[in-house]
């Protein structure tokens, strides 16, 4: 939330005026007969996407030359809001002359492009960028009929974010490489969720299949548990460095100097210590100890024996170690 | 252009006989109503006037309270939580019944408790948008603590019996509150005759300022408050009293509660309604959602086949005509009108409605003029519309 958020409903102040004049007055809206494809000498496809029980239902005919495979005529009818309207003539229009494969490769984004007044400004609210996608799909919809496969098989990715076409692999990539933590950061490194917001959480606009907060919470724990495994790797090829270890590794590694080169040293005049606790204190790592039998209240405890456990710590496990007694 | 105002359920145009009284308040008359100085006192008399109104306005006792507040929002927050503080948080009580069809100021409220492990009752409404009193009998157990029932619906204009739940919710020694912002000035509201003990309203839905409402309660439920601070309002609520805001709501209710101005509601308003509804209802596929008894007389939502509900909007706007429509696609939830949904009406028709609502202000001229609108616009949208469009036989429809 910000400045920006605070006072609401002004979406209708955000169109472009081809947005506004498509609204009003669509050029491409109507129907194709059988009998006008026939006087066309092409073959007619009708395409429906939607459904009016959701708000948003969009019908797409086409007139297509089986010779050629190019669209020759390209009309639509449509229930749903202004910007649907819009969406949907423009769609019709840059169907209008394309060979059907070409027709496929049309993107929502070329949708909402081709409705801007100029290339900076967005056509629609963010809010309203969805309307563009029902166009996308109808379009893929009308090309499956026409070459009668599955309309899945134009989509080789997992679009996320249908408004932003931002796909699965891709935000599971930033969140690994950015080390991101939340789903806004998501959304300014993808743009994923920065139009319907449907794709961010259940409840949205629509339902999705994927939604932003499962994909970080779950590639989250995938990278923690790759942490793990790294850490556990490095460890067993002798490769681990203090910082990259896990907090068990860390007392593992330090009991096993203390072991070797304290311990027995203690143990001769009567005492012993142990490890109560290991805190990144960045740059330091702060060890917390406790002194145990005949050491417990040696003057030596805070000079000369702290001073050569934590010279020899230093120097065989992490030369930022820092030794407190408790 | 003609411009035509039918959203008054949203709110409403500031009487000019209300902005006038206001006036002074706004310039000479500016004291704080606490100071002890003429500055201050100045503004007891009006102030005293508008507290006389908004008593008569809804029949309040003088032993009882209202509580100006900033709006009706605020007042149910007030009561809500008012009753969470004194009789959930201390263990006494755990349950709070309400309807599936409140305004979000009661609902949105609710779900927060819900949060804080109250338990909600959601009554659902039967197919006319209305519940029916005997299902509140139905769930009132022994650790109900509250009872709020909107009195008229904000979509539909049903009037829902209040008067029946009142005698129930005092029967079974229950609090009871309603939420009166679309019944006040649209039809009689009087606490007493219903056994009302909490009530809201707010201004700016009849003909007062935004910024403004009140808070009934009666003698013996007082709650604790929801703004801590200064004594103001006795303490119930805190904050330097809006004072011509006050004395403009104060005006307003009383003329939109005197007997004329329902008498006037419920003929000529109505009147008007009904043209509209009537010729509307002549377009085939269209129908009034809910029907047509026992509502407010100046509301109406039509479902038109075919239209959806912000495109009518839209070409209604671009011929300087205000509605509204209960589900906008423009939000980030595009769930259908939660009215049109608790009816269990038909899902196709779910984003079809218009509501038309209007007031006092509107002329047989403006009636005319819409009628001619909405008729030119369901032809141009349906005729847009994938809902009327051509398939051949062979095209398996997937609409």
């Amino acid at each position: 939330m910000a400045k920006g958020d605070l006072v609401s409903g002004s979406i209708w102040d955000e169109y472009s005026n081809n947005v506004i004049k498509r609204m009003d007055d669509p050029l491409h809206q109507g129907e194709i007969t059988e009998e006008r494809a026939k006087e066309l000498k092409s073959k007619l496809i009708i395409a429906d996407f939607g459904a009016e029980s959701c708000g948003d239902a969009v019908r797409l005919y086409w007139a297509v030359n089986e010779d050629t495979n190019v669209i020759e005529e390209s009309k639509f009818k449509s229930f749903g809001c202004g910007t649907a309207i819009a969406s949907s003539d423009v769609m019709a229009e840059l169907c209008i002359g394309k060979t059907v494969d070409e027709a496929v490769k049309i993107t929502n984004i070329d949708v909402e492009f081709a409705l801007r007044d100029n290339a900076d400004t967005p056509a629609v609210p963010p809010q309203k960028m969805h309307c563009s996608v029902m166009a996308y799909d109808v379009i893929k919809k009308a090309a499956a009929e026409y070459k009668g496969v599955d309309m899945e098989s134009f989509e080789s990715e997992i679009m996320v974010c249908e408004c932003a076409r931002v796909s699965l692999g891709t935000i599971q990539e930033v969140i690994r490489i950015n080390d991101l933590t939340t789903v806004e950061e998501i959304t300014d490194y993808t743009k994923a969720g920065a139009f319907c917001k449907s794709c961010i959480k259940p409840g949205g606009h629509e339902d999705r299949e994927w939604y932003l907060v499962d994909i970080l919470k779950d590639t989250r724990l995938e990278m923690a548990s790759d942490k793990l495994k790294n850490a556990a790797d490095a460890s067993q090829n002798g490769e681990a460095s203090f910082d990259t270890m896990t907090i068990v590794q860390r007392i593992k590694a330090v009991d096993a100097v203390l072991d070797t080169d304290i311990r027995p040293m203690l143990v001769m005049d009567g005492g012993n210590m142990e490890i109560i606790d290991i805190k990144d204190n960045t740059p330091h790592y702060d060890i917390y100890i406790r002194y145990l039998g005949a050491c417990n209240g040696c003057d030596s405890g805070s000079t000369g024996t702290l001073y050569a456990i934590e010279s020899v710590l230093k120097d065989k496990v992490d030369e930022n170690i820092r030794i407190l007694p408790i | 252009m003609m411009e035509v105002y039918l959203d008054n359920n949203a709110t409403t145009m500031v009487d000019p006989l209300v902005f006038d009284e206001m006036k002074p308040f706004l310039t000479n008359i500016y004291g704080n109503p606490n100071s002890l100085h003429r500055f201050g006192s100045g503004t007891h008399p009006k102030m005293l006037e508008a507290l006389d109104y908004l008593y008569d306005g809804i029949n309040a006792n003088d032993k009882d309270d209202i509580i100006i507040t900033g709006n009706a929002t605020e007042s149910n927050n007030t009561v809500i939580k008012g009753i969470w503080i004194d009789k959930i948080l201390n263990g006494d009580k755990n349950h709070i019944i309400t309807t599936e069809v409140e305004h979000p100021a009661i609902t949105a409220t609710l779900k927060f408790l819900e949060t804080q492990g109250v338990n909600v009752t959601y009554l659902p409404v039967n197919e006319e948008g209305v519940l029916e009193a005997h299902t509140v009998r139905a769930y009132i157990k022994d650790e109900t603590a509250l009872v709020t029932v909107m009195w008229a619906n904000n979509e539909t204009g049903k009037i829902f019996p209040i008067e029946e739940i009142g005698e129930i919710c005092k029967e079974m020694n229950v609090a009871f509150h309603t939420d009166a912002t679309q019944a006040i000035g649209k039809i009689t509201v009087d606490v007493q005759k219903c056994n009302v003990d909490y009530l809201s309203f707010s201004a700016h839905k009849f003909h007062g300022p935004k910024g403004i409402g009140g808070l009934y309660v009666k003698k013996g439920y007082e709650l604790s408050p929801l703004f801590h601070g200064g004594e103001q309002m006795a303490g119930k609520r805190a904050g330097t009293v809006d004072v011509a805001s006050m004395v403009g709501m104060g005006l307003a209710m009383k003329l939109a509660t005197q007997k004329s101005a329902i008498d006037y509601e419920q003929t000529v308003v109505k009147g008007y309604r009904d043209q509209l509804e009537t010729a509307i209802l002549e377009i085939p596929e269209t129908l009034v959602i809910g029907g047509k008894d026992n509502r407010t007389p100046n509301t109406t939502l039509i479902s038109i086949r075919g239209v959806e509900g912000e495109s009518m909007l839209w070409d209604l706007n671009q011929k300087g005509i205000g509605a509204s429509t209960g589900s906008a696609c423009a939000s980030e939830s595009l769930e259908a009108n939660p009215v049109m949904n608790a009816f269990g009406s038909d899902s196709e028709l779910a984003h079809t409605g218009v509501r038309l609502s209007l007031s006092r202000f509107n002329t047989q001229e403006e009636v005319d003029y819409a009628i001619e609108v909405i008729k030119a616009a369901v032809m141009r949208l349906r005729h847009i519309s994938s809902s009327y469009a051509y398939a051949p036989e062979s095209h398996n429809s997937q609409l």
